[in-house]
C-alpha cells in the first residue's frame, strides 16, 4: 500500500535497529517516553520491542485520549443522555470506557438511552438536521487533533442556527500535560518521542518552552514503526551528545507552526478552561479548552447546566500511574485478572491505544513470560 | 385466493398469524421462489430418505445491518452462512431450512428481493431450502428481517475433521483474502459510507471442499473464520486442539482496498469476517498438493500457506510481523472499534 509500506519496510527496520546498537552507550539506560497512544499501539503492533538493545526502554506516556479523559465526565455525558431525552453522539471508543460504578456509555445505550457512535464530527450535526425535534449533543474528546473539527462544526452550526445542538467539550492541551510529567519528575525519562497528529496542528515549536524549561531532548515522531525507529535513533543520539533540542522526525507532515488555519479556527471558538480533570494527571490548570462565550448557545454545559459530577478511583487500578510513566500495565494487580478488554476496570485497558490494552492484547507479557 | 401487493405492500402483523393472508404470503413469495416437491405438499415438515452414514446438522441465525450490500445480501448470506458451517465438516450440504421473523411494515418489494436472492443462492449451490416458518413482529420489535437457516448434508466415508485435531508439524492454508466481507459492510452502513470496490466474499464453499477432501481426505480441520474474523477463528482452534500456531503476516493475503480501509478505521484486518473463506489445516507433507488443488477452484484460487501448527502449552497464536518483530494475534476482545486519532 503506497505511502504506508514504506513506513513498514523490515529491512529498513533492521539496518536503523543495527545503528541504534551501535550508536547507544552500553554504560548507561535510555528511558524514552512515546507521548501518544498512537505510538504505544505502533510498538506493540510492529514488534519493535524486539528491535532494541536491551537498555533502551519505552515508557508510556499519557497521550491517550480516551484514557485521560476522567470518569466524572462520562458519567455526566451518561446522566445527560438519560436524564435530559437528548441524542448523545460519541466516537466509537469512548463507549466502553469505564464511569463509575461500573458502568459506561455502552451499558447506558442497552437500558435504553440514545448514544450513538459516530466516525466524525459532522456526523453529529448530520443527525441533528435529521432530528430538528431532539436536542442532539456532541460529546467531543481528544487533543489538539480532533479538536478543528469540533471547531468546524460549532461555526457551521452558528452559521445555520441550529438549535438543537450542542457540543459537551472535553478537548485538551498536549503541551501542559507534558510540562506536568517533566515537572513531577518522577517518570525518571530520559527524554520523549513527541506527540504525530497533534504537532501537524500545533507544530514542533510548541514544545520549545517544555524542551528548555526542563531539559529533556524531545523529537517529533510519525505513528508508523519506522518513524517510532528512526526518532528514537535521534533522541539517543541527543542523549549522547547532551543536547536538549526540539527535532522532527515527521517531516512529512509537521512544520515549525503547524496548521495556521486549523489553529485559527480553534482560537475564535474555544478559550483556555482555567482548570481540568485529568484521569492520571489531576487537576492541572490551564490545560483544556472551553467553548467562548460568544458560542456559548452551542455549550451543552451551559444549556443543560451540567455539574461536575466526582468519582472515586477504582479500587487496585494503577492507571494513574501508567499514565504517568510511573509503571508498566503488568505490574498492576487487576491486569490480565479482573481487568481486561472484554471487561475494562481502568481506561487504559480500553481504546487499542491504552498502554493496558497495547500489552495485553499484543501479548507482551505473555512473550516475557515465554522468554524467562 | 388474492394476491399480496408486492409492488407496494408492506408486512402486516396478519401476515404471520396463520391464516388466509399468511397463506397467501407463503404462497405467492416463498413457495414461488423456492419451488420444490417438498415445499409443494404443503406440509409443516419435509419428509426424505436417509442415506447411509454420518449426518450432521448446523444451525445460524442472521441479522446484518444494512440488508443489502456490495456483493450480496441477506438473503444469499443466510444460504451460504449455513451451507458452510455444514460443509466444514466435510460433510455434502443436502437441505436447508429457512426461519423468517418479519417486521411488520417491511416492504414486500424488498422481501421478494432478498427471496429471489436467497433462492437462486439455494439453487446454484444444489442445497434446496424444503421447509420454513415465517412470524410477524411489531413495528420496532425487530430490524427488518431476520433469517434463520438449519442446514444438513451427509459425510462421505472416511473424514474425521474436527477443530481438535490440529497437530504440532501440521500447516495451515487459507483459502483466499481475507476481510472482504467485513469491509463491504462497513462502507455500506449508515454515517459511515466510504467509497469502495470492495464487494462481500459470500459464497458456498461446498464445492471447494469436496474437492479438498477427495484428494486429501486426512485433512484435520476445517472452518470458516466469519466472524471475529482469521484471528478469533485461529485461537478457537488452538484451545480446542491445546496447540499453538505461527504465522507470517507477509504470507496472509489481504486486499489493498481492505488494508487502507483498516488503515483509515484503526481497524485489524486479521479480526474482519469473512463469508466466503475457510481456513484448513493439514499434515505438512499433503499442504503444496492442497494448496495447488484449492487455486484451480474459483473459490480458491488465492489460497495460500500462512503459517504452522507448533507444540504450545499457552496456545498462543503467534505472528511474525512484515516488520520483523513478533506479536501475539490474540482474540477478539468486544467488538473492533474505531480508534478515535
Amino acid at each position: 500500500m503506497k505511502y504506508v509500506d514504506e513506513f513498514r519496510d523490515g529491512d529498513v527496520a533492521q539496518l536503523l535497529a543495527k545503528l541504534i546498537r551501535r550508536t547507544v552507550n552500553p554504560e548507561r539506560n535510555y528511558r524514552l517516553m512515546e507521548f501518544c497512544g498512537g505510538h504505544t499501539h505502533a510498538i506493540f503492533r510492529f514488534g519493535i520491542h524486539d528491535l532494541m538493545p536491551e537498555n533502551v526502554r519505552f515508557v508510556h506516556g499519557p497521550g491517550c485520549p480516551v484514557c485521560v479523559l476522567p470518569a466524572g465526565r462520562i458519567e455526566a455525558a451518561i446522566k445527560l443522555a438519560e436524564e435530559s431525552d437528548v441524542i448523545l453522539c460519541t466516537y466509537a471508543d469512548l463507549m466502553r470506557v469505564p464511569a463509575g460504578k461500573r458502568d459506561s456509555l455502552h451499558k447506558a445505550k442497552a437500558r435504553g438511552a440514545d448514544i450513538r457512535m459516530i466516525y466524525s464530527a459532522t456526523d453529529a450535526l448530520g443527525i441533528a438536521q435529521a432530528n430538528r425535534d431532539r436536542q442532539v449533543v456532541f460529546f467531543a474528546i481528544g487533543f489538539e487533533t480532533t479538536t478543528p473539527p469540533t471547531a468546524a462544526v460549532l461555526k457551521i452550526a452558528k452559521a445555520m442556527e441550529l438549535t438543537n445542538f450542542s457540543v459537551f467539550c472535553n478537548h485538551v492541551l498536549t503541551p501542559p500535560a507534558m510540562a506536568h510529567i517533566l515537572s513531577a519528575g518522577e517518570a525518571n525519562i530520559d527524554g520523549i518521542l513527541g506527540p504525530s497528529h497533534v504537532s501537524t496542528i500545533i507544530g514542533s515549536q510548541a514544545y520549545a518552552g517544555c524542551c528548555e524549561q526542563y531539559a529533556k531532548p524531545i523529537v517529533i515522531a510519525g505513528f508508523e514503526p519506522l518513524d517510532v525507529i528512526q526518532a528514537t535513533l535521534m533522541l539517543i543520539r541527543q542523549i549522547n551528545e547532551g543536547r536538549c533540542e526540539v527535532e522532527n522526525q515527521y517531516t512529512r507532515a509537521v512544520t515549525q507552526s503547524g496548521n495556521k488555519k486549523a489553529r485559527a479556527l480553534m482560537a475564535e471558538t474555544f478559550e483556555m478552561r482555567p482548570i481540568f480533570e485529568w484521569r492520571g494527571l489531576g487537576a492541572l490548570p490551564d490545560s483544556a479548552l472551553q467553548i467562548r462565550p460568544e458560542y456559548a448557545g452551542f455549550d451543552a454545559e451551559i444549556r443543560f447546566a451540567m455539574q461536575a459530577i466526582a468519582t472515586a478511583d477504582i479500587k487496585g487500578c494503577i492507571c494513574p500511574a501508567v499514565l504517568r510513566g510511573l509503571n508498566n500495565p503488568d505490574e498492576c494487580k487487576l491486569f490480565g485478572t479482573a481487568c481486561t478488554p472484554e471487561d475494562p476496570k481502568g481506561a487504559c485497558m480500553v481504546s487499542s491505544e491504552g498502554a493496558c490494552a497495547a500489552y495485553y492484547s499484543f501479548g507482551r507479557y505473555r512473550v516475557t513470560e515465554a522468554k524467562r | 385466493m388474492s394476491k399480496p401487493d408486492i409492488g407496494k405492500g408492506l408486512i402486516e402483523m396478519s401476515h404471520g398469524s396463520g391464516g388466509r393472508t399468511s397463506a397467501q404470503l407463503i404462497e405467492n413469495l416463498f413457495l414461488r421462489h423456492f419451488d420444490n416437491a417438498w415445499l409443494r405438499a404443503g406440509n409443516d415438515f419435509a419428509a426424505f430418505d436417509v442415506p447411509a452414514g454420518r449426518m450432521v446438522v448446523s444451525t445460524d441465525s442472521h441479522v446484518v445491518t444494512p440488508l443489502f450490500f456490495p456483493g450480496g445480501d441477506i438473503g444469499s448470506l443466510s444460504v451460504h452462512g449455513t451451507i458452510n458451517d455444514v460443509a466444514m465438516s466435510g460433510a455434502k450440504p443436502l437441505y436447508l431450512t429457512a426461519g423468517f421473523i418479519l417486521e411488520e411494515g417491511f416492504p414486500l418489494a424488498e422481501l421478494e428481493r432478498i427471496v429471489t436472492s436467497m433462492a437462486k443462492a439455494s439453487r446454484e449451490a444444489g442445497v434446496p431450502v424444503v421447509t420454513g416458518d415465517t412470524k410477524v413482529v411489531e413495528r420496532g420489535k425487530g430490524d427488518g428481517v431476520f433469517i434463520n437457516t438449519t442446514g444438513i448434508g451427509i459425510v462421505p466415508e472416511g473424514l474425521n475433521i474436527a477443530g481438535s485435531r490440529a497437530t504440532a508439524g501440521d500447516v495451515i492454508i487459507v483459502s483466499g483474502y481475507i476481510g472482504d466481507h467485513g469491509v463491504a459492510i462497513l462502507s455500506s452502513r449508515e454515517g459511515l459510507e466510504f467509497g469502495t470496490t470492495i464487494e462481500s466474499d459470500s459464497a458456498a464453499l461446498h464445492t471447494l471442499i469436496a474437492d479438498m477432501v477427495a484428494a486429501v481426505p486426512d485433512i484435520h480441520c476445517l472452518r470458516d473464520p466469519t466472524r471475529g474474523g482469521l484471528a478469533t477463528t485461529l485461537n478457537e482452534l488452538a484451545r480446542q486442539s491445546h496447540v499453538g500456531m505461527r504465522l507470517n503476516e507477509t504470507s496472509i493475503p489481504v486486499r489493498a482496498e481492505v488494508r487502507g480501509a483498516c488503515e483509515l478505521l484503526g481497524l485489524d484486518p486479521l479480526y474482519i469476517a469473512n463469508e466466503g473463506k475457510l481456513i484448513c489445516i493439514c499434515p505438512a507433507a499433503a499442504a503444496d498438493k492442497l494448496v495447488n488443488l484449492m487455486q484451480q477452484h474459483p473459490l480458491g484460487a488465492d489460497a495460500a500457506i500462512i503459517g504452522k501448527v507448533v507444540a504450545d502449552e499457552r496456545q498462543l497464536v503467534v505472528m511474525q510481523t512484515a516488520f520483523g518483530g513478533q506479536r501475539v494475534v490474540d482474540w477478539l476482545a468486544g467488538e473492533q472499534l474505531p480508534r478515535i486519532c
